[in-house]
């Protein structure tokens, strides 16, 4: 088992502070999902934890099985096991799919050795399948003209060949019909097991009837307010975050 | 001839006495006691032609370009300033084959050793690429190819050798694609030349194989003012590919190669560079190719490095339903400038041209688009087709485009898009995201956005311009 702890974490972009001391530990094999109103400092927490330039962590600490990550560039966190499924992942012309992933997996190995490209298109393509995603997908152009369900289906395809320990996954439902969200978290669900952790980010109950979490956390302004299991969730849902913000305010 | 050979045995040695001229082979075996020297004068001339027993008209050829080469001002009004920098007093236009490099492999310096290694390149080549050694015995896959052609009837050759074994052809199309005075680097070029191919086509004879200046490189050829002319004869094909991606590290700063091709009647030409000179080279040359009836002729260039690069691969569309094309890729790094593009002269109706150029800017690297499309009022059915897409690295790279289409007429389809586009943060961020470092991020970003253009080059070129990139870009980043 592996943990991913996240110590009174303050988080800064430009002069201002966004994050202000979270603290919250995932082992592989849980999902906690994070709620809380827009501009909360949800994905403001992910990207700073998978190493975004543009975001400072001024205080506190992100460890990977007792040891900081923070001095660490974004690729090493990756390569370590971080893995983040972008709210709006950018395009890249001219590199397919499938070059991309391999090009990737490819980074993970050590000096001198190559990928095996038979046994690479064969993980691929099982891959694939297990997701529902037709094979044509991997000659197309990483994001280049995809649709908001394509671009979430291609993040779990590239969680599903990546093997990351712990995914934070930033808003994996917006901009999803119901069917593409029912697509997606099927994936997400396939792909859950004792070496996954999951932080699944989102502002409405909805994905979570789809991937049942093991821990609820609200966010707000910054911090985590409220934490409790799924039944948390439900009772977000009926009641608002003001319900929240109004229980802070007496407390 | 004979005049001029006897007044320079009266004023210098005879370089050329005692050698066997009969001998064809392409490696030469001779050795002279010196050689032009620096600067250009008459006497380099006299020398150079001297060396070679060239006949009076090619003498004369020369001597007339020198005083063209002489009389043209740089194009420094519309090109680079850095044009001035050039000494013409302290060039080498001439490097006799037995001059010995005054170099050794220590003191190569330790990135281009690396590149070489990187790309695999043999032990042996690397001393030649380098300028350690001033040949590489190539002689045994060279003599093969040729033997293999010859037998459907195809010349192919050191244009030395052509001009002294085919005059006949050689002189019906030699300056005629480019004329001696196009501009001031061409009538450099025509007065100085040496090495370079000559290759002839028989009618109706499709080479199988590309033929590779490659596997014939000399001291000579490796040279600074290579002069290259291939005929294909009506209805025949060729593919001709020169230079390789490893770098060539030279410390001549002038090159200025010139290319004429001729595809008669249905003839198929496709002539394939990839450059990567080192950053202290001016590269100007000069390539056009004449297009008859139904010809087609595609020039697919690369070009990578050097200080300065000018080329602007031309057709001029003179046959009914000739078609040309030039497809280019170009990448500056920083202190480079690479000012390529494409000419296309429409002088027949219903001729097509098309021109893809990609561009790629890293750190304070520059690239120029310069185009011309030209298409004449009395000519009916033509159609260009102009894309070029810049790729900018870094906020300080730069990149120019300046398109040049005149079309008169109202019977003619045109096209023309440009685009420039950044490798952004956040697409450099999620690639790392993925695991690849830096470096290999913006790689994988420059060779999508050159993906499709590198799919036209043959596989082993294309490969190793993957690999070039990744070098290039890994030395672009912290």
């Amino acid at each position: 088992m592996s943990s991913l702890e996240i110590k009174n974490l303050h988080v800064s972009t430009g002069d201002k502070e966004i994050v202000k001391g979270v603290t919250l530990t995932i082992n592989t094999g849980e999902i906690h999902a994070i709620m809380g109103p827009n501009g909360t400092g949800k994905s403001t927490m992910a990207k700073a934890i998978a190493g975004h330039p543009d975001y400072v962590i001024t205080e506190g600490d992100v460890l990977i099985d007792g040891k900081s990550i923070l001095e660490k560039e974004s690729d090493e966190r990756a390569r370590e096991g971080i893995f983040l499924a972008f709210q709006y992942p950018s395009e890249i012309p001219g590199v397919s799919i499938a070059n991309f992933l391999r090009a990737a997996l490819q980074a993970r190995m050590a000096e001198g050795e190559e990928i095996d490209a038979s046994a690479y298109y064969k993980r691929l393509y099982q891959k694939m399948d297990l997701l529902k995603i037709d094979r044509k997908f991997t000659s197309r152009a990483v994001n280049e003209g995809f649709s908001g369900g394509e671009k979430k289906r291609s993040e779990i395809l590239q969680m599903a060949m990546l093997e990351p320990k712990f995914a934070l996954m930033d808003e994996t439902d917006s901009g999803l019909d119901i069917d593409a969200l029912r697509i997606v978290s099927d994936g997400v669900n396939s792909l859950r097991g004792p070496n996954l952790g999951i932080l699944l980010i989102t502002h409405y109950q909805r994905l979570l009837s789809y991937i049942v979490p093991d821990h609820v956390h609200v966010m707000i302004e910054g911090r985590i307010v409220k934490s409790g299991d799924k039944s948390l969730a439900l009772e977000l849902e009926s009641r608002g975050y003001d319900w929240v913000k109004n229980e802070l305010a007496t407390a | 001839m004979s005049e001029i050979t006897d007044t320079l045995e009266t004023t210098m040695e005879n370089p050329v006495a005692g050698i066997d001229q009969s001998n064809g082979n392409f490696k030469y075996d001779m050795t002279y006691d010196f050689d032009a020297g620096t600067g250009l004068n008459e006497r380099t001339v006299d020398y150079i032609s001297s060396v070679k027993k060239e006949a009076q008209w090619i003498y004369d050829f020369r001597q007339s370009a020198l005083k063209t080469f002489f009389a043209k001002p740089l194009p420094t009004h519309w090109a680079s300033k850095d044009l001035e920098n050039i000494n013409f007093d302290k060039i080498r236009y001439y490097l006799s084959q037995g001059q010995k490099p005054k170099r050794t492999w220590d003191e190569v310096p330790d990135d281009i050793k690396r590149t070489f290694e990187r790309l695999g390149i043999p032990e042996q080549e690397r001393k030649f690429l380098a300028g350690v050694e001033a040949q590489f015995d190539s002689e045994a896959a060279y003599s093969n190819i040729k033997e293999a052609v010859s037998k459907q009837g195809v010349i192919f050759m050191n244009s030395t050798e052509g001009l002294r074994e085919h005059p006949e052809i050689f002189r019906k199309f030699f300056g005629k694609v480019i004329p001696t005075g196009d501009n001031k680097f061409s009538a450099l070029n025509s007065a100085v030349f040496s090495g370079g191919s000559f290759i002839y086509v028989p009618p109706g004879v499709k080479v199988s194989h590309p033929l590779q200046a490659y596997f014939r490189i000399n001291a000579e050829n490796f040279g600074q003012f290579e002069r290259t002319l291939i005929i294909c004869d009506e209805g025949s094909e060729l593919t001709y590919m020169e230079g390789c991606t490893a770098p060539k590290f030279s410390t001549a700063t002038l090159h200025s190669a010139v290319v004429e091709l001729v595809a008669l009647k249905g003839a198929k030409i496709q002539y394939i560079t990839v450059q990567n000179w080192s950053s202290n080279v001016f590269n100007l040359v000069t390539k056009r190719g004449l297009a008859h009836e139904e010809s087609e002729i595609k020039w697919i260039d690369c070009n990578i490095g050097s200080r300065l690069t000018m080329k602007y691969p031309g057709v001029v569309l003179k046959g009914r339903k000739a078609r040309g094309e030039v497809i280019s890729i170009a990448l500056a790094n920083d202190g480079q400038h690479q000012d390529t593009g494409a000419k296309m002269v429409h002088a027949a109706d219903e001729t097509t041209s098309t021109v893809v150029s990609k561009s790629i800017s890293v750190g304070q690297g520059r690239a120029t688009y310069r185009g011309v499309v030209h298409i004449p009022k009395n000519l009916k059915g033509c159609k260009n087709n102009t894309e070029c897409d810049a790729l900018l690295i870094n906020s300080n790279s730069r990149t120019d485009t300046y398109p040049a289409i005149t079309v008169r007429g109202d019977r003619h389809a045109v096209q023309h898009e440009a685009s420039v586009s950044k490798v952004s943060a956040e697409q450099i961020f999620y690639m790392q995201q993925r695991g690849l470092t830096e470096g290999q991020a913006m790689s994988l970003s420059v060779n999508g956005f050159i993906n499709d253009l590198a799919r036209q080059f043959p596989m082993e070129y294309s490969v190793e311009l993957k690999r070039l990139i990744d070098l290039e870009m890994e030395g672009s980043v912290g």
